[in-house]
């Protein structure tokens, strides 16, 4: 039980260091000073719930590791988070479409584990669920303006709608593990979360006059730590201190 | 692609409930509802406020800078506008 309590914490953990790494990248460079401030916003929800997660698992691994050696000192084949939030950010409408994807499939999640049999989990979830409500809304909001906007801002949608195609399936996945969790009214199973993830993003699509175009095969593999190639350059950046000085704090 | 550009909004926010509104900046934004978004972002992110108001900026009537010292000045001589004057009984306290 305490195993897949400890790989399921990790996936989700992962997941959201990860794709907060990933939109900290902006800070600086975001095509105006309002989105430089919103993007880390969100970066800095989602090492929140990073944080409390990992917290957590650390706990449970019972192995004397930190929330910092579980965040910067394992190998890229013991990342267990799911392929989307590791691919590359692409223009400012590929990250929002990223982003709108990633949070319509936490909502409802982060919803349900609201009421998890798990308490700290459930507290964990409470709070992720109002910052992932916003994350939908800006996201939301920005995929609705490029993809109804000017004729350049359109195409630039379709094609981060064609990039993450491959991506999306996998959010959806399961295993003994997710099984497990699901047995025990810890966390939803994935699947279950498809249909309102539809939902959401089939209303916004709707109001963008996009249409979602699957992908002809789907990626995976993340989930057993098996990586893309962006991966390692993430890990890189985002381990480069703790390596060169271990144990370095504030 | 469009040349034209984003409009300025004014940025108003309440600190607490039963507080006004106050001017605290503007942003860029393309419409009303994502003027909101960038003033949430922007201002209220250490907890400022508990709600916000956006203004185009097009839609604000600035006095005129030149006509300063007839608007103002008149005022500055009229001391006996402030409530200075009263002797206030201690057992009032705090007013």
């Amino acid at each position: 039980m305490s195993d897949a309590l400890l790989t399921f914490l990790l996936r989700l953990a992962d997941d959201h260091l990860i794709l907060g790494h990933r939109l900290s990248e902006w800070c600086g460079h975001a095509p105006m000073l309002e989105e430089d401030l919103a993007m880390p916003n969100m970066a800095l929800d989602l090492i929140g719930q990073a944080r409390a997660l990992y917290q957590y698992a650390a706990e449970i691994e019972g192995k004397g590791r930190s929330e910092d050696d579980l965040a910067y000192l394992r190998r890229e084949r013991d990342y267990v988070n799911c392929l989307m939030v590791e691919r590359p950010n692409g223009d400012f409408g590929h990250t929002m479409l990223r982003q709108l994807y990633f949070a319509a499939f936490m909502e409802p999640f982060w919803t349900m584990a609201s009421t998890s049999r798990d308490e700290t989990l459930a507290g964990i979830a409470a709070k992720a669920v109002k910052e992932t409500a916003y994350h939908i809304r800006h996201a939301g909001e920005w995929v609705v303006r490029l993809g109804d906007g000017t004729e350049e801002s359109r195409r630039r949608m379709e094609a981060a709608i064609d990039a993450l195609a491959p991506y999306v399936d996998e959010l959806f996945e399961g295993d003994a593990v997710s099984a497990e969790m699901t047995k025990a009214g810890i966390a939803p199973e994935p699947a279950s979360l498809r249909a309102e993830f539809d939902r959401t993003v089939g209303a916004i699509f709707a109001e963008a006059r996009l249409t979602f175009a699957p992908a002809a095969y789907a990626q995976t593999g993340g989930r057993q730590g098996r990586h893309g190639e962006a991966m390692g350059f993430i890990l890189a950046d985002l381990q480069h201190m703790q390596r060169t000085y271990p144990g370095a704090t504030w | 692609m469009s040349k034209t550009e984003i409009p300025l909004w004014e940025v108003f926010i309440r600190p607490r409930n039963g507080l006004a509104h106050k001017h605290c900046g503007s942003v860029h934004a393309a419409d009303e509802v994502m003027a909101i978004q960038a003033a949430r972002d922007v201002y209220t992110r250490r907890g400022e406020g508990v709600s916000i108001w956006v203004v185009p900026s097009a839609a604000i009537v600035a006095s005129d800078p030149e006509h300063k010292d007839e608007n103002f000045e008149p005022a500055l001589t009229k001391i006996y506008r402030h409530p200075t004057f009263y002797d206030i009984p201690d057992d009032v306290g705090h007013m």
